[in-house]
């Protein structure tokens, strides 16, 4: 039971950045309808960014976060403004490609960048654990939690409570009549792919300081967030933000108790497995025939 | 002009190992026939039902695994591992289209690279069968006969090099009769309106799942001549990489048409084969990012299209 | 009887676009299936066709259950429908969009194409044939090479009146097949539809423009929120009490 329990919470620990790189994926699938294969490259940026930062620069733990932060809204904001914008209309399977292409190019060029070997993290928080009851929790994974926990909640209120927050809606229902009514669908894609980008990085400058930084640590985030949109239901939020917490905890309990070598293997099969077995939930917009 | 080009075209591949001295030479052009087979294979999807798939590696290592473990683990005569192989990727891309044919866009593609993540991770752990990431080294190479009576072992680089060429020219003909055929006027119809192609009595159910189990069976033979001419099968042939560069192929060279993934299976193999000498694997695959980009940005369509568009159109007008 | 339709229902959320719809269309015989926007009529389509399933009630086709079949099914009845949209295989030439149509008259299956069977050759000249005469009936022979989406408007849907013919339909369901078009296009889609009949096809017809709709049906059902309010001859339809208030009350 003790070790259930720590499970769980270890479980939730990773699930609340699971659900940050879900949240994003899921806003730019569901507003843009651009699946972003890169996404994954947008968190392995964000814990460079951490990472140069802190070793290269010498800043503050958190100035470093901030920074790695920034630098992933930037890039986002320049990806969308340069390779998805004079695609726009295009179909999907062309903006796909075209985020296969920026997810290659994005890791060959770390690893020129950085090599192949991984590199770790520095961080101020003790390594000794809190001991909460039957449970122990290090310092540095409370406050990746915390932050997590912030930054979704400062997602929701930009989102529900917000003018900007209320233009992406409004694109998200229904683009042709958004625009009539005087949105600038432009400015929403750009924004909305920065701001996707900015919690995937969030998310990578999180766990870089937990596990290590390497060039390919993108791809298995980026599985992990397609799962959670999957799991979450396609452009929905409070989905992604569940969805996350659950692959966490699935992942944690499927290493413990069956195979640490399949762990990877939960989400993987978790998309098959939902969208197999109810993919009609999952069709937000059906077509219309006649 | 519209019969000396092929004929031409047919000498020159028959004479390569004549006249080209140098083996390595030899062994690009065998990789690059091996991978015109896994183009073609996913043309037959992309390019003329419509429908991404981005797990296409999985058959091929599925092909290259089945061919491998009987010969290795049973003894069989690669000949039968080849059909073994074929009929064994023909039946998991049975088992892919059956399950997925509800799916389309997003989350067809979703799936498909799923379920090659899966069989990476079972290539990966199951140590019995597949000997981890290790791998399965001193496959035996390819041989025609049967075991005792008679045998042509296929061991020099010429030898695999007519192969090839001869599983890829068979592959390039059936793909051809079959996309010329009601049955391939029936994947277009699938692929351009869906709708109106079921008004019209096509069943899209069944010839999705046919054109998966073909074109599965092709990547499965791909893998079982990558198999015993490479002679090691590891679970790299599970990875993303390779799906990426059929892609690649097929975009680059023209989806939709027959002549264009072979096109972009000879220029995206020698490309970086040429690149290899000056440049690292890493500003390969950055080039080969960048070159995707340019591609979907100039040329939309791929080589061969706007070729033919622009011949048509110098026709037009003289 | 050719088609019977059963005590349809069917809703969407909160719209019942068909509430208890029975009617009957005689065979060899153009009825026309009218009503304001947003009465059912291309629901009904759908529900006959095999595109959507209804909540309630059945489709009877020369007496036997069309109801649950899927649409490709249904064409294999001989059953046809063209859709109220344009709706072509774009990106393929006016042949070879006829050439999709004709699918269900080829026989040849998966191995004879393979292996390259003499037969395979033979069907495909004859049904290269059969299409050419076909875009020769509507009119688009001197089209035949060109890509569908090129085609202007009218000509586009006569090409879908081509590609529904293709499929050699004993039952031609046609849902506005002359929206947008001027009048003297009109007239040549009506004359072909008329053709069509002679050769022996059921028609059923959903059409706005009254004038061509009392012109040219033998029998002609009046659908209105998602009801049949009248059914008859032309003649008794134009002075129908119901039909004028349904047409002059709007919704
Ligand atoms: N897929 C759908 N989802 C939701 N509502 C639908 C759908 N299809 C039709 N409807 C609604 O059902 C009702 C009937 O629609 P239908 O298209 O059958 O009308 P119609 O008679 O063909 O009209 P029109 O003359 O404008 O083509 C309408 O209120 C329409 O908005
Ligand atoms: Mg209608």
């Amino acid at each position: 039971m003790e070790t259930f329990l720590q499970h769980v919470v270890n479980g939730l620990i990773l699930g609340g950045t699971y659900a940050l790189l879900g949240i994003g994926l899921t806003l730019i699938f569901g507003i843009m309808n651009v699946v972003n294969f890169a996404h994954g490259e947008f968190y392995t940026l964000g814990a460079y960014g951490a990472f140069l930062f802190l070793s290269l620069l010498d800043t503050n733990f958190f100035v470093a976060l901030l920074g790695a932060i920034a630098l992933g809204i930037l890039l986002g904001g320049a990806c969308e403004r340069l390779l998805l914008r004079p695609l726009l209309g295009e179909s999907i399977e062309t903006t796909m490609l075209v985020m296969i292409a920026v997810w290659i190019a994005m890791q060959n060029a770390e690893l020129l960048a950085w090599g192949g070997v991984a590199q770790s993290i520095d961080h101020p928080f003790p390594q000794a654990p809190l001991i909460l009851g039957p449970i122990s929790v290090a310092p540095l994974r409370l406050f990746v939690f915390g932050t997590a926990v912030l930054l979704i909640l400062g997602a929701h209120l930009l989102i529900h409570r917000t003018r900007l927050g209320k233009a992406m809606r409004a694109t998200f229902q229904d683009r042709e009549t958004a625009a009539l009514m005087g949105v600038d669908i432009h400015g929403i894609h750009t924004l909305t792919f920065a701001f996707g980008s900015g919690l995937a990085a969030a998310a990578g400058t999180l766990l870089g300081p937990i596990f290590v930084v390497y060039p390919s640590m993108g791809d298995l985030a980026a599985l992990k967030a397609f799962s959670v949109v999957i799991l979450g239901g396609l452009g929905n939020f409070a989905g992604a933000t569940l969805g996350g917490l659950l692959l966490g905890i699935a992942e944690e309990l499927g290493a413990g108790y069956v195979s640490s070598g399949y762990r990877d293997a939960v989400g993987f099969a978790i998309i098959i497995l939902v969208l197999l077995l109810r993919p009609s939930g999952l069709f937000a917009r059906a077509e219309r025939v006649g | 002009m519209k019969r000396i080009g092929p004929g031409l075209l047919a000498i020159v591949l028959l004479t390569v190992p004549l006249w080209v001295g140098n083996p390595y030479y030899v062994h690009v052009l065998i990789m690059a026939g091996i991978f015109a087979i896994l183009a073609l294979s996913l043309n037959l999807l992309l390019g003329y039902t419509g429908l991404l798939s981005l797990g296409h590696t999985a058959f091929f290592g599925i092909g290259a695994y089945t061919s491998a473990l009987l010969a290795l683990r049973l003894d069989w005569p690669p000949w039968v591992g080849f059909l073994a192989a074929v009929l064994v990727a023909g039946l998991a891309g049975y088992g892919i289209g059956k399950v997925s044919l509800r799916l389309r866009g997003a989350y067809f593609v979703l799936v498909t690279i799923s379920f090659a993540g899966v069989i990476y991770l079972v290539s990966v752990n199951w140590m019995e069968l597949t000997n981890g990431p290790l791998g399965l080294p001193d496959v035996p190479p390819f041989s025609l006969g049967l075991p005792g009576l008679f045998e042509l072992s296929i061991r020099t680089k010429p030898a695999a090099y007519y192969l090839v060429l001869a599983v890829a020219g068979a592959a390039y003909f059936l793909c051809h009769r079959l996309v010329r055929s009601r049955i391939g006027r029936g994947f277009i119809a699938l692929r351009e309106n869906e709708a109106l192609a079921e008004s019209v009595g096509i069943n899209g159910t069944r010839y999705l799942v046919l054109a998966a189990v073909v074109s599965a069976a092709m990547a499965g033979a791909a893998g079982s001549l990558y198999a015993h001419y490479t002679r090691f099968v590891s679970p790299e042939v599970f990875l993303f990489t390779y799906t990426v560069t059929m892609v690649i192929m097929v975009v680059a060279g023209g989806k939709g048409t027959l002549v264009g993934p072979v096109l972009g299976a000879f220029l995206f193999t020698a490309l970086p084969e040429a690149l290899r000498a000056v440049t690292s694997w890493q500003w390969q695959m950055l080039l080969y990012g960048v070159f995707l980009i340019l591609t979907v940005f100039f040329l939309p369509k791929g080589v061969i299209p706007t070729i033919e568009t622009w011949l048509r159109e110098r026709r037009a007008s003289p | 009887m050719s088609l019977a339709v059963e005590e349809l229902a069917v809703r969407f959320g909160g719209v019942a676009a068909l509430v208890d719809v029975s009617f009957e269309v005689e065979p060899e015989r153009i009825t026309s299936l009218i009503g304001p926007n947003g009465a059912g009529k291309t629901t009904a389509f759908n529900v006959i066709t095999g595109f959507l399933r209804p909540a309630r009630g059945r489709v009877l086709y020369e007496g036997k259950a069309l109801t649950g079949l899927r649409p490709f099914q249904v064409a294999e009845r001989g059953i046809v429908r063209t859709f109220q949209k344009t709706n072509l295989f774009h990106r393929v030439s006016v042949l070879d969009n006829v050439m999709i149509g004709l699918h269900l008259r080829g026989r040849m299956g998966f191995l004879s194409i393979l292996l390259g069977d003499r037969r395979v050759r033979e069907e495909e000249t004859a049904l290269r044939g059969v299409a050419e005469e076909i875009l020769a009936f509507v009119g688009l022979a001197h089209r035949r090479d060109e890509v569908a989406s090129a085609l202007p408007y009218g000509e586009q849907r006569l090409l879908e009146l081509a590609v529904g013919l293709a499929a050699r339909p004993r039952l031609l369901l046609l849902d506005e097949p002359v929206s947008g078009m001027n009048p003297a296009e009109k007239t040549t889609v009506m004359g072909l539809i008329r053709r069509i009949r002679e050769q022996g096809v059921t028609i059923l017809l959903v059409e706005h423009d009254m004038r061509l709709v009392m012109g040219i049906s033998d029998q002609v059902i009046v659908l209105h929120h998602g009801r049949v309010i009248a059914q008859g001859p032309p003649g008794e339809i134009q002075s129908h009490p119901e039909v004028i208030r349904a047409y002059l009350g709007g919704r």
